[in-house]
């Protein structure tokens, strides 16, 4: 087992050397530049732009600021924004709290829904029940979610005002930030209702958020449900006169499952890809907003460092996916 | 596990009944304080507008938190006072007195209570801050002063006094005719010297520029950045309090969500609608829209510098060859209309005797053959990459005058660039045609004519047409130099009729800018300027 954890881990250090470049060096081969965005319609002056040119470290030589940059990586520091002048890593930690909330509810509901409809539509193999499944799994994987989130608003907030269309928390209501997370905050403050609002708040982002993943788990599931249902330890459990929840629930679910797992594992980088368009359509205020915000200003230290957060969080998950497999199913341990 | 979903989806309709039940309990939570609500369309850069040029800072802090020493009236460009009550400009156009108002409070917040009103000790710290290198405050917080640069303010102001406390005197080192309605920008808004001290004292100076005071109508009170801002009326406000209580600003991005907004009433008045929802807007009684046109122009400019556009013949020929009038109807969408002038219409000196170009592909053809292009030429059209409010659709627009200028033999490629690349490329002078807009500063037509098409201005990038002409170059430079108004829109009006045979640019158009909201909103007054403002609103019932 501590073979197999130390090869994984081994396997994360160079993926983060290159994530770390390719952060690096997309900022410098995107078209356009800091001072260029930061003059305007107005221009800049050749002597300010050699001036801010100095001040934000552009005038090195692009080998030298990269080591500067893992230099600074290393002891912690992933720069400061051009435009608040606040540190990323700070940031980036009062952001992260909402994109967690939103990306653990989008979760909640991809498990939930996905494992529902692909055991649902297992069983019942080639009927209504089954093709209505695969359907909305279809549709749900190929919806891009920009279009699926404005549906959705226009549906469920315009037109029948049962949700709101935007934000974390009806503006109403003053909360304190504690943790950074909503749910627990409205419990924490005294204003009535604000539990209420914040739980509406979450329900379409997550909704929209999570429609990707559950449509991949659920057609994860009915497919490794039917490999499973078809094996003969299945059709010895049903001879020995188990009922067919019984033999659905204790024998092939479990086994079903492994392969399962490891797909929900590959979907926490999918949600947190999607969430960067999600907290742009409902103006979530997570760090995905943050980063296409950066973007657009050409706040250098932040896309780049936010781009690596971003990226060693998925490898940390992959990472922490891979154990719990191993330890779930002990025959990848030793394949190679 | 088969049991378990049941008792999910139990638990699942439980929470979503709960919710209902909460959220119904959630109208008494409306309090009985006013609360206005804007749905804005980014994050501010920051809070003190001396320091970025976007509308989105000065609307959430110059246009709420501060005053200036002028102020453009409410709708309008006119310069009204401000916390100075009133002034005298010595006739040489030099020195400028300003007598400041007295009693004006400054806002209060968790970490300071002002111990002493407003005076002219804040209107020397506030400037400076920005022009004196030295001075302590002025490399707080690591930001440029950006609009006090490009009003070349450091140039023009050669001393700054107070004789006494609630006067301030400014010597300029040449007549300088738009200075006072600098003056009236965001970036001269003022700020508390004491709280400044007190700041500094505590070793937490930016502080200052994070959760600023001012004496301007709103004091911040919370902010979330992409999410929220928040704002009490100040109590104390010299013009009296505000008719809303609360102001709160909803950071929203996509403009089709704060038109989702808006129609579910999450927010009263909302930014930049997508020019496809106006006629939808307009059509639905629960939302009222404004209009008026913008202080701006969209335009496409000839590189001067480079052969055939050197050429006066070819510029005129290429202006006959583009009808407008299609470019209204296709890009605009009605919103807009055509130019001729590039100073808008609501600008002073705007001279309506100018004739425009009209579109006879019939004489562009004559006059390139008699420029020596019988045949046409090629050449390109650079188009921008985004959305501006000169300029809603920069590519179609491109692609309606390359069909234009092939029916008169003339083949242009169309070019674009990522938006800072295009900028940079086109003060550059990489291109032939390019096109761009502007849209005014400080209701001066100096911010358009020399900004625009001075020579200066050809030098450092500004005028991407490098037309660089002495006539028009003399008059807008003598304009400058006078403060009487007669003669200074004289010199103008005689500026835009040789901008207008010289041709160095198609003026296409002047947009006109939508503001949709609730018809619940009272006393909403539209800037030129293109910022938002809320002192003056009120809601109804």
């Amino acid at each position: 087992m501590l073979q197999f954890f130390l090869r994984r881990l081994g396997m994360v250090i160079p993926t983060f050397i290159g994530v770390s470049l390719f952060a690096f060096a997309l900022i410098h081969l995107i078209p356009g530049d800091v001072v260029t965005i930061m003059g305007g319609e107005r221009g800049v002056s050749a002597e300010t732009r050699a001036e801010l040119e100095a001040m934000l470290g552009l005038d090195k030589p692009l080998w030298q600021q990269y080591f500067i940059y893992i230099g600074n990586i290393l002891q912690g520091d992933l720069g400061t924004s051009y435009v608040t002048g606040k540190p990323v890593l700070s940031e980036f930690m009062a952001r992260f709290p909402a994109t967690l909330e939103l990306t653990i509810c989008a979760g909640i509901f991809a498990v939930l829904v996905g494992l529902t409809l692909g055991i649902l539509a297992a069983i019942r193999r080639g009927g209504w029940l089954d093709h209505t499944v695969m359907t909305i799994s279809l549709a749900g994987y190929s919806m891009p979610i920009f279009w699926w989130g404005l549906l959705l608003i226009l549906l469920f907030s315009v037109n029948l005002g049962w949700t709101p269309v935007s934000g974390r928390m009806d503006v109403m209501f003053w909360v304190d930030n504690v943790t950074g997370f909503m749910l627990i905050d409205t419990l924490l403050s005294p204003a009535k209702g604000a539990f209420a609002s914040a739980l509406q708040h979450l329900l379409l982002p997550s909704i929209v958020l999570g429609t990707i993943p559950m449509a991949v788990i659920a057609r994860m599931t009915r497919s490794s449900m039917l490999e499973v249902l078809g094996e003969d330890y299945i059709r010895t459990a049903r001879a020995k006169g188990l009922s067919k929840t019984r033999v659905v629930a204790k024998h092939a679910l479990r086994n079903a499952l492994i392969p399962v797992i490891t797909v929900m594992g590959l979907q926490v980088g999918m949600l947190l890809s999607g969430a960067i368009l999600t907290e742009t359509i409902f103006a979530w205020p997570g760090v995905g907003k943050w980063l296409i915000e950066a973007i657009n200003r050409r706040d250098y230290p932040v896309v780049q460092g936010g781009l690596l957060l971003v990226a060693t969080l998925i490898i940390l998950v992959n990472l922490l996916v891979d154990l719990m497999y191993g330890v779930v199913n002990p025959r990848v341990r030793h394949s190679k | 596990m088969k049991k378990g979903i049941p008792i999910l989806v139990v638990v699942l309709i439980v929470v979503a009944a709960a919710v209902w039940w909460f959220s119904n309990s959630e109208d008494q939570q409306v309090a009985e304080a006013t609360t206005f609500v804007y749905c804005s369309e980014a994050s501010p850069e920051g809070f003190n507008p001396a320091f970025y040029t976007s509308g989105t800072t000065f609307d959430a802090a110059g246009r709420t938190m501060f005053n200036r020493l002028v102020e453009f009236e409410r709708g309008g460009t006119a310069v009204n006072p401000g916390l100075a009550e009133s002034w005298e400009i010595s006739d040489d156009g030099l020195t400028y007195t300003f007598h400041l108002r007295d009693g004006v409070k400054f806002h209060t917040n968790h970490g300071f209570t002002p111990s002493r009103d407003f005076n002219a000790e804040d209107v020397l710290w506030s400037f400076n801050r920005q022009m004196d290198e030295s001075h302590p405050y002025h490399g707080v917080s690591n930001q440029d002063y950006a609009y006090f640069g490009y009003m070349g303010m450091a140039d023009a102001i050669a001393s700054l006094t107070a004789p006494d406390d609630m006067t301030v005197v400014f010597k300029l080192s040449a007549p300088n005719a738009p200075f006072l309605a600098n003056l009236a920008m965001d970036f001269a808004s003022i700020g508390s010297a004491e709280y400044a001290a007190a700041m500094m004292e505590a070793g937490t100076p930016e502080m200052v520029d994070q959760q600023p005071i001012g004496t301007g109508p709103f004091m911040l009170t919370d902010y979330q950045q992409d999410a929220v801002i928040r704002y009490t009326a100040h109590p104390d406000y010299w013009e009296g309090a505000a008719d809303i209580d609360r102001l709160v600003f909803s950071i929203t991005p996509d403009a089709s969500v704060r038109y989702a907004k808006l129609k579910s009433g999450e927010c009263h008045h909302m930014v930049y609608p997508n020019p496809a929802d106006i006629a939808e807007m307009q059509a639905d009684s629960n939302i009222s829209v404004m209009s008026a046109p913008g202080l701006n122009v969209g335009y496409l400019a000839f590189n001067t510098e480079k052969a055939p556009f050197d050429n006066k013949l070819v510029r005129q020929a290429l202006n006959l060859a583009t009808n407008k009038a299609s470019i209204l109807e296709a890009v605009y969408q009605g919103a807009g209309e055509a130019a001729k002038n590039p100073i808008p219409p609501t600008m002073w000196s705007y001279n309506d005797d100018v004739v425009d170009y009209d579109y006879d592909p019939a004489r562009a053809r004559e006059l390139l053959a008699q420029a020596g292009y019988p045949n046409g030429f090629e050449t390109n059209i650079w188009a921008m990459p985004v959305q501006r409010p000169y300029n809603p659709n920069a590519r179609r627009m491109a692609e309606l005058i390359q069909s234009d200028w092939a029916a008169v033999g003339v083949d242009a490629e169309i070019v674009s660039y990522e938006w800072g690349e295009y900028l940079d490329r086109t003060s550059n002078g990489d291109h032939e045609t390019a096109m761009l807009g502007w849209t005014g500063d400080n209701g001066d037509p100096d911010n358009f004519l020399n900004t625009l098409l001075g020579c200066q201005a050809a030098a450092t990038g500004g005028n991407i047409a490098f037309w660089c002409n002495d006539e028009f170059n003399t008059l807008v430079n003598d304009a400058l130099r006078v403060s009487d108004i007669d003669q200074r829109t004289a010199l103008y009006e005689q500026a835009q009729l040789v901008f207008k045979e010289e041709a160095p640019w198609i003026t296409v158009a002047h947009s006109v800018v939508y503001e949709p909201m609730s018809p619940s909103v009272q006393g909403y007054k539209m800037s030129p300027f293109g910022v938002h403002a809320f002192y003056g609103v009120s809601l109804a019932e």
